[in-house]
């Protein structure tokens, strides 16, 4: 045996879910579909926020939605009332949805039928950050009981998204949320982050935030076209 | 945890290099970038795990951490952040979204013997 001796690769560890994330935006984008993928922790109202947003998109848009969950398929079940097209990607004991889960979900659904396709992560602020899904906007939401120094806890997944939802606002009184505080935080990891503060229970802030997807998804379709 | 997953996609990678070059794999030089999202310690604890079986067994995973640069629109310099907390230029404290470097993951180079 000879010497050790160094060779030079430079391989990066993600390029298979990256070829693939590519290719789904492409194939997105020649449908006409606006794609949003959704992370956030367990527990912060994702499936709710979700549930009112199809619902209320649903009259002036067709909409679906991918939803990734660790064992059980209850999420998919309490989406189904919005009426819109569901499925469940179910990832066992996998903390995170990679492009080539997506892009398997997506094989029977034809996308030139769809506006809107939103993709629910699994509810998780660490693992998701690191996988590109080929969505056109990653929104991270938080909700007013979680504290308003989620951000700075975890700056890595707050860095990678597009759009910040603040939920629970009915509830922001109670638990006495500093507002100013959370816009801090938001702005010390990603400077000028969009920010939408609601309820998705109440409806207070879904107007704003559902105007905002629909100028997303005019400009998309304008870029395409031009 | 997804640090499994990453670490066996580095042995799948670095296992792929070894087999076309026909070389044996002694340790595996990997850039790792503040922002990757993967933790260091659960790597290196990973790594062994998923070397387990394989030709790449034994073998040690030396990793370079990666700062995360930035471009100062104000300064219009590249500046290398102090803590992935605050995204504002070291020198001017104006804030500042243009990632220029962090986010690597990347198998950079093989100890190899033929």
């Amino acid at each position: 045996m000879s010497e050790p001796r160094l060779v030079e690769v430079r391989r990066n560890v993600l390029k298979q879910n990256d070829v693939i994330a590519r290719s789904l935006r492409e194939q997105f984008r020649f449908a006409g579909v606006f794609v949003v993928s959704l992370v956030s922790s367990p527990g912060s109202g994702k499936t709710t926020f979700l549930e009112k947003t199809l619902t209320q998109l649903q009259p002036r848009y067709r909409v679906a939605a991918l939803v990734g969950d660790l064992a059980t398929e209850n999420d998919a079940a309490r989406l189904a009332r919005s009426k819109a097209p569901v499925k469940q990607i179910t990832t066992g004991t996998l903390c995170h949805l990679e492009a080539a889960m997506v892009q398997n979900a997506l094989q029977d659904w034809d996308l030139h039928q769809l506006d809107f396709l939103f993709i629910e992560n699994v509810g998780n602020l660490v693992c998701p950050s690191s996988y590109d899904l080929g969505e056109n906007l990653r929104l991270v939401l938080m909700s007013v009981t979680e504290g308003e120094d989620k951000p700075q806890k975890y700056p890595t997944i707050f860095n990678s998204a597009d759009v910040a939802v603040i939920t629970k606002n009915e509830l922001s009184g109670v638990v006495e949320f500093d507002w100013d505080a959370a816009r801090k935080s938001i702005e010390s990891v990603r400077p000028g982050m969009k920010i939408f503060r609601l309820s998705a229970k109440t409806g207070e802030g879904m107007p704003e935030y559902l105007d905002f997807l629909s100028r997303q998804l005019a400009e998309q379709r304008a870029v395409v076209h031009s | 945890m997804h640090e499994l997953s990453i670490a066996m996609g580095i042995v799948e990678a670095a296992m792929d290099e070894a087999r076309q070059r026909n070389v044996q794999v002694s340790a595996v030089h990997l850039r790792l970038g503040a922002l990757s999202g993967v933790v260091k310690d659960a790597l290196l604890f990973s790594y062994e795990v998923a070397c387990q079986d394989t030709p790449l067994e034994g073998s040690r995973l030396l990793i370079e951490e990666v700062p995360v640069m930035v471009f100062c629109p104000r300064c219009k310099e590249k500046r290398v952040l102090q803590s992935v907390q605050s995204f504002t230029c070291p020198e001017c404290a104006s804030p500042t979204r243009e990632v220029l470097q962090g986010k690597e993951l990347e198998v950079f180079a093989l100890e190899v013997e033929e």
